[in-house]
């Protein structure tokens, strides 16, 4: 293991997401430095590491899965971390992401590339470019992708709802989040 | 005054009167049986089935099953709240349940539910089915993608509004709410001040313009369980 | 346009006297008279009945047969069960497609053919079968298919499908159908000469409350498969109060594989009426209902005759057998494709012209059931006992049987054996032996009691059908060594889907998640724990379900499991990885490969 290997590691990510969860973590504000002396951040955008350097306790993801590279990289996060956090209501349950299920996948792409008021395409044609990563025919919450093991709703869960998980997962005592903490929105 | 009885819920004794359904005497005694399609003052319906209990033994919806001299009942069992649990999810997974942008949400009976059962994320997939919206009438919106099909707004307009705006149609996994009329609900005789349009547990039925009006932290299950106020009654 | 539906809408409620209750005899009414139910006939009927129009609306959309939308001036309805499956149903839906030039569901352009599929119609000893508007096609096949789809081009009358006529009453004039009785083993009992009048006669030299202890000393159970002793029901109805009772005979045999009825009814409809009599004698009503499935709507212009008949031979109507101030006569209300109306409780609902949802109980039936009177609901065969039990008495009834399943059970046996068919056998009888009767020995398991009843693997086969071990209404269904146990409890699953009325939680939302949950299985893509959640699942549905259908519509799953488990669990697999197996990701961004024209590069 990193010569860091007595603090544990944790990964975020946001999938199809807002960032809005990250912003949530920050939230825990000056608790952040008692966070740094527990834990090193691993791949995350907290301190822009794009890919895993070892070995991670836990990965919080935020967002769902609404296209193949948020699969391949749900996925990475479920080999490379020990425990996975589904992070607020995109990662729980699709969220607004999700909202587009209610739209076939073409009326979505047509509307986004096509038809769409603002939308200048002169090709006439829907874009083919390995840049632009597959739509799946639905937005899926996380944990129809790949096995989730605690779940943290809210959009965003509260600072507090985060800090209460992580420090008790980090501390190896169990995650029971109280009444005021668990909420959908 | 009629003879009372008495029979236990969870081994406490509780004092039933002839006529009582489980869930009234339960709640006459400061215990809360979670329920959805019940309400105080409506007929009984029995159809999402939140508040199963076993009586002897065998499961029923305390909702429509009397409460009977000496009978046993258990509401609070591990697996009892579990399958609670699981029919909630059920509601989750079944409809579209947005609840970030919900008008409703904190408010909302189905999500209090959630949240006093502890559920963070529902296990069964999610069905997305494709239900639609009506925003016909000038005061009430009608979504139904937030149905849980509870004919809570069926029986109020029959029975206390004295009207019929609503009703279901189809079965199984196709039925859904319906309104007395060719096509929309502004074609109802639905008015703004009718109770139907505040029995809805969740946010399928709305008055217009007026959500968000409470701030988060002051609604109505942010900081209070749902059915706290019942089992206060038993304290105080 | 609406005026002429509007009038003719009225002028079919004149004809039921504007009685909301009978709005299944009124929406079938007027579906005969326009093809199907529009908005401005719903609308002319929710005024003449006095209904919202939510209400009628409600009806109309509950029910397989009744549309809102135009259909064909013929519908093709093809039996979509299990057992039609294993024997051909694919090829010869694939045959009238071709031939109609139309998909399961469409409507030919002419407005002249509608194909659709239909839960099992009583047919699984002769499957393939269809429904051609009321008439019965057997023994499909997809020469056969197309046949029928060029002789009604010629001349649009299903009725003239039936050249050679099936054998008994099949051949009777106002029945001429191709459907075969196959009684394989008639017995002592049941399906023994009726001598017409005798039963009634005997039971009115006794007092009602003889009639009942008659009942009771034969010990005779429900035949519909719950096996309720019907001496007790009977005295419940007889002691409720109220002026105005009734007895229903449920003849809505909706349990896949069960066909038993449809045989009773065609060769032996005066028993079952003198049992309703009886029953009525017995209860203190005056007035009986045989709920037919809408499936035998081609039953019915013969059963009305027999009626006819009895009403002139004074077995009906005023003063029966010339007893003063027992009057007691029967109407048939024909049912419109629902599955769950052969719940009792749904079944009342239907005939009060309301959605086939169940009801609430208690209070129960015998206390408070059609139109809130006390009713006493039974099975076609349970009133087909009743008569013998008072033409022979109690004594020679219990000959039969064991101590706590007396008399005879039809079983309707069909699937993969050499003899499918009725077979009326004492209660009691091994399951093997029956086996041996229809030349089914090779089974690799027995689907007992339809899809609500349990599937039994060979470790069964010693089982007694009787109440206290196999307890059933009388389906059988055969299934050789080669079938796919899951495949078959998927079918089921769909059924069930189908057929729930959508009342409570666990059975609308449960049985979808249930038959997705097999279907993972079957594709290979679920793990040990999803088959875990799935049993939680189902446990769930049963105990939490508001009535029988949603108590029972896991047992496919249930069942299997108990003796086909290390089968099943051979078919799951962990992810090492800790994906999702569920989760197919090459079928996920197969639209959006379509739409844009390249391939994901992560599949």
């Amino acid at each position: 293991m990193s010569t860091s290997a007595a603090k544990p590691r944790v990964a975020t990510v946001s999938l199809a997401g807002c960032f809005g969860c990250h912003m949530s973590v920050l939230d825990i504000d000056e608790r952040i430095f008692d966070l740094v002396d527990i834990i090193d951040f691993d791949r995350s955008p907290i301190v822009d590491f794009k890919d895993f350097t070892g070995r991670c306790a836990v990965g919080l993801v935020e967002g769902g899965c609404g296209n193949e590279e948020n699969v391949e990289v749900l996925r990475s996060f479920r080999r490379n971390c020990d425990i996975l956090i589904s992070l607020g209501d995109c990662a729980t349950m699709g969220g607004i992401p999700a909202l587009r299920n209610l739209v076939p996948t073409e009326e979505c792409l047509r509307e986004a590339y096509l038809d769409g008021p603002s939308v200048h395409n002169p090709s006439g044609r829907l874009p083919n470019d390995i840049e632009l990563p597959l739509l799946l025919d639905k937005v899926r919450p996380a944990h129809e992708v790949v096995r989730m093991d605690y779940f943290l709703p809210g959009c965003p869960p509260s600072a507090d709802t985060i800090w209460a998980a992580l420090t008790a997962l980090l501390t190896d005592k169990p995650v029971q989040l109280p009444y005021e903490l668990i909420k959908y929105d | 005054m009629s003879e009372t009885f008495t029979f236990t819920i969870d081994g406490v004794e509780v004092e039933g009167e002839p006529g009582q359904t489980i869930l009234e005497a339960a709640q006459a005694a400061g215990i809360y049986i979670p329920r959805l399609c019940h309400k105080d003052g409506l007929e009984p319906w029995g159809g999402c089935r939140v508040c199963t209990v076993t009586v002897n033994g065998r499961s029923a919806s305390a909702c429509t099953q009397p409460a009977a001299a000496g009978i046993t009942v258990e509401n609070e069992t591990d697996e009892l709240v579990d399958m609670r649990r699981g029919i909630i999810e059920m509601l989750f997974v079944e409809g579209n349940h947005f609840c970030m942008f919900c008008e409703k949400s904190g408010n909302c009976e189905l999500q209090a539910l959630a949240y006093r059962l502890g559920i963070a994320a529902p296990r069964y997939e999610y069905l997305w089915p494709t239900r639609d919206v009506d925003a016909s009438h000038p005061d009430v919106l009608l979504d139904r993608n937030r149905c849980i099909l509870c004919a809570r707004c069926v029986r109020t307009s029959r029975d206390l509004d004295g009207k019929q705006v609503f009703g279901f149609v189809g079965r199984g996994p196709g039925k859904k709410i319906a309104v007395n009329a060719s096509a929309r609900l502004s074609e109802t005789g639905l008015d703004v001040t009718d109770e139907a349009v505040d029995a809805c547990p969740v946010g399928a039925i709305l008055r217009k313009r007026e959500g968000y009006r409470i701030p988060v932290g002051l609604r109505r299950y942010d900081g209070t369980p749902i059915g706290s106020d019942i089992e206060k009654g038993a304290s105080s | 346009m609406s005026g002429n539906i509007a009038q003719t809408a009225e002028q079919v409620c004149g004809a039921f006297g504007d009685d909301p209750a009978r709005l299944m005899d009124i929406i079938r009414g007027v579906q005969q008279r326009l093809g199907h139910v529009p908005d401005a006939a719903i609308d002319a009927v929710a005024r003449r009945v006095g209904r919202a129009r939510v209400d009628v609306e409600s009806v109309v959309s509950f029910y397989a047969f009744f549309s809102k939308e135009p259909k064909g001036r013929i519908v093709i309805r093809l039996c979509d069960d299990v057992i039609d499956r294993m024997f051909g149903y694919d090829a010869v839906r694939a045959a009238f497609e071709e031939e109609l030039g139309i998909t399961l569901g469409e409507t030919t352009p002419d407005g002249r053919f509608t194909l659709e599929r239909t839960a099992c119609i009583g047919m699984c000893d002769q499957a393939p079968a269809a429904m051609i508007n009321d008439t019965i096609v057997t023994w499909l096949s997809t020469d056969k298919a197309r046949r029928i789809v060029s002789e009604l081009r010629e001349h649009m009358t299903p009725e003239r499908l039936v050249k050679r006529v099936g054998g008994g009453n099949n051949g009777h004039p106002l029945i001429r159908a191709m459907v075969h009785n196959s009684i394989r083993r008639p017995g002592p009992l049941i399906f023994s000469e009726i001598n017409r009048g005798e039963a009634i006669r005997k039971a009115l030299s006794m007092s009602p409350a003889e009639v009942i202890r008659a009942i009771k000393t034969a010990r005779l159970r429900g035949r519909g498969g719950a096996g309720f002793p019907t001496g007790l029901k009977w005295e419940f109805t007889r002691s409720a109060s109220g002026d105005r009772k009734f007895v229903m005979c449920n003849a809505d045999e909706g349990e896949p594989g069960t066909f038993k009825d449809r045989v009773l009814l065609t060769e032996r409809a005066d028993r079952v009426f003198a049992g309703m009599t009886i029953a009525g004698y017995a209860v203190g009503a005056c007035e009986g209902v045989m709920y037919l499935r809408g499936e035998y709507a081609y039953l019915l212009r013969y059963l009305e005759d027999v009626l006819e008949k009895r009403r002139a031979d004074g077995l009906l109507g005023r003063g029966v057998m010339g007893r003063d101030g027992f009057d007691f006569d029967i109407r048939i209300q024909l049912g419109a494709g629902a599955y769950v109306c052969g719940e009792e409780t749904a079944l009342l609902s239907s005939c009060e012209g309301m959605r086939g949802d169940p009801k609430n109980r208690p209070p129960f039936p015998a206390q408070k059931g059609y139109l809130g009177c006390p009713t006493v609901v039974n099975n076609v065969e349970t009133l087909c006992c009743v008569t013998k039990i008072l033409e022979v008495g109690p004594a020679t009834f219990n000959m039969y049987g064991t101590s706590r399943s007396a008399g005879t059970k039809l079983l309707s046996i069909s699937g993969d054996c050499d003899s499918p068919g009725v077979y009326e056998i004492p209660l009691g009888t091994p399951l093997g032996e029956v086996l041996e009767m229809c030349g089914g020995t090779r089974a690799k398991a027995v689907q007992v009691g339809g899809p609500s009843g349990r599937l039994v693997g060979r470790d069964g086969f010693d089982r007694l059908i009787c109440f206290d071990d196999l307890a059933t209404g009388g389906a059988l269904i055969v299934f050789g060594p080669d079938r796919d146990i899951l495949e078959i409890v998927s079918r089921y699953m769909a059924f069930f889907v189908d057929e729930s009325c959508g009342y409570c939680t666990p059975c609308r939302v449960g049985n979808v998640l249930i038959k997705r949950g097999v279907d993972a299985i079957i594709a290979g893509r679920a793990e040990p724990r999803d088959l875990e959640q799935l049993e939680d699942l189902c446990r769930t549905v049963k105990s939490t379900s508001r009535c029988g259908l949603g108590q029972s519509s896991p047992n496919p799953l249930v069942t299997a499991l108990e003796s086909f488990r290390p089968e099943i669990e051979a078919r799951l697999r962990a992810d090492p990885n800790g994906y999702r197996r569920s989760f197919d990701l090459s079928r996920a961004v197969r639209p959006t490969e379509q739409l844009v024209g390249r391939k994901s590069v992560h599949t």
